[in-house]
């Protein structure tokens, strides 16, 4: 069980930010995100894009403004859990929560912030109607262990890095490596472009482009796709195979957190902003993207500004006993849980004989 | 005047006409928000890059009469589904005087 003062859902630069605010007031922090590195949308979305509304930063790249926040928080040490959802949360009889993530991995904090921007980050599934019949059964949006598909016939769909990569990957594992994609164009790295290319003029991948898969077919288990092709003469064909894995790339989903009895508007969490961005349930808070009140701005720096205001009120609910004021970093300088002290400069006076 | 008339479908068929202002530096995507025509967190979810495509449409009419489809919006709409040949991204179609009378649909959220 991994314990912690402030239990940070989503660490997106909001939930980054929270980190110093809360380590300030020498409360410790842990992050849960689905995607396997910080940074949220920031690094996921448009790492390479400039941001000029970072108040002090004319200009600023998203993936810069993450590696400057995690330089920030270093000195507060925060834990993460990337790379898993949190998925149910329980409130204790203290009051406190524990929140149990989709690897079951569980955390136990008296102060639960869900900074989860637009949400977890999932495969974005074709629309084919009989797809939800055939998960686990043949059909995968994500390669967990490849020789699942050792000796076996695969279908992938897609055209973009994920596709080229597993496709090449895969072409040494399977039997038969098909990849169908909607255009003759691949949007991925060069080389895998070309590896791709080569390996198809051998026979070692099955190129079928300018088609979609369609449908799905097989009693109980997957046995076939139904392939369209552009070309209308060309018609539809069904292939035989053993198991289908669209991969289309990622697309945020609130998920879980939708079923945790909080109050939801706008597929956001509504919540106080009158004072401290806490949701209908005492004790957890969610700042950024994530919620919603009148005249809400979904920008970062309006998450940064959540952050600082929802620490101030999470630390009267863990100290409720304590007086405290806040603090200019300027003045007070920053003490890490490292043991790494930031202070401004002293003024000497010393008298010149 | 600096306002345009837009005829915009909903994903429930109902076709709205509202002002679409040409002055204001908006894209379509952001006039089907301002609007309010699809809910919250299921288009422009990436804030109008051309990175996700949750604010697909089919244009109706005026097609000749748009920008024509950058790199970004190409490799997007290839990973989109429900594509059609009259499909955009419509964080990618600026508002401007042209397109008074233009005339778009939105295309089905995916999953």
């Amino acid at each position: 069980m991994i314990k912690t003062d402030i239990l940070i859902i989503g660490a997106g630069p909001t939930g980054l930010f929270a980190v110093f605010e809360a380590g300030l007031l020498k409360l410790k922090c842990h992050l849960i995100d689905a995607l396997p590195q910080p940074g949220g949308q920031c690094s996921e979305i448009y790492p390479k894009k400039p941001i000029y509304d970072i108040p002090g930063f004319p200009e600023v790249l998203a993936g810069d403004l993450v590696d400057n926040l995690m330089e920030q928080i270093k000195p507060f040490e925060p834990g993460f859990t990337l790379g898993e959802r949190a998925e149910t949360i329980d409130k204790q009889d203290d009051g406190s929560f524990i929140v149990t993530t989709s690897k079951g991995t569980k955390h136990h904090a008296p102060v639960v912030v869900i900074a989860g921007g637009l949400g977890s980050f999932e495969p974005r599934k074709p629309p084919i109607p009989s797809i939800k019949d055939y998960e686990d059964k043949g059909v995968a949006y994500i390669i967990r262990d490849p020789e699942v598909y050792r000796d076996k016939k695969v279908v992938i769909a897609g055209g973009g890095d994920s596709a080229l990569d597993w496709s090449i990957f895969l072409a040494n594992v399977a039997s038969e490596v098909s990849l169908v994609h909607r255009r003759k164009d691949f949007r991925g790295a060069l080389d895998s472009v070309e590896k791709v290319e080569e390996l198809s003029k051998i026979g070692k991948i099955n190129l079928i482009t300018d088609a979609e898969v369609v449908d799905l077919k097989g009693d109980g288990e997957l046995e076939s796709v139904v392939i369209r092709h552009k070309e209308k003469v060309r018609g539809e064909e069904i292939k035989d195979t053993d198991h289908f894995i669209p991969l289309f790339g990622l697309s945020p989903k609130l998920g879980p957190i939708a079923n945790w009895g909080l109050e939801i508007e706008k597929n956001a969490i509504k919540v106080n902003n009158a004072y401290d961005y806490q949701t209908n349930i005492p004790g957890i808070y969610a700042i950024g993207d994530v919620n919603t009140y009148k005249g809400k701005l979904k920008l970062i720096l309006c998450g940064f500004h959540e952050a600082a205001i929802m620490c101030q009120s999470a630390y009267q609910r863990i100290n409720p006993d304590k007086k405290y004021v806040m603090k200019y970093t300027t003045v007070s300088g920053v003490s890490g849980f490292d043991g790494s002290r930031k202070e401004a400069k002293r003024e000497v006076v010393k008298s010149i004989n | 005047m600096s306002d345009v008339k837009i005829t915009i479908i909903d994903r429930e068929g109902e076709a709205h006409t509202v002002d679409a202002p040409t002055d204001m530096n908006m894209n379509l995507m952001e006039v089907i928000r301002s609007y309010e025509l699809a809910p919250e967190g299921t288009i422009g979810i990436c804030g109008g890059m051309a990175m996700c495509a949750s604010c697909q449409c089919y244009i109706l009419n005026f097609e000749h009469m748009l920008p024509e489809k950058s790199y970004e919006e190409e490799d997007m709409l290839d990973q989109a589904f429900f594509v059609e040949d009259n499909s955009r991204l419509s964080c990618q179609i600026p508002i401007n005087s042209g397109l008074d009378g233009l005339q778009v649909k939105i295309a089905p959220v995916s999953e």
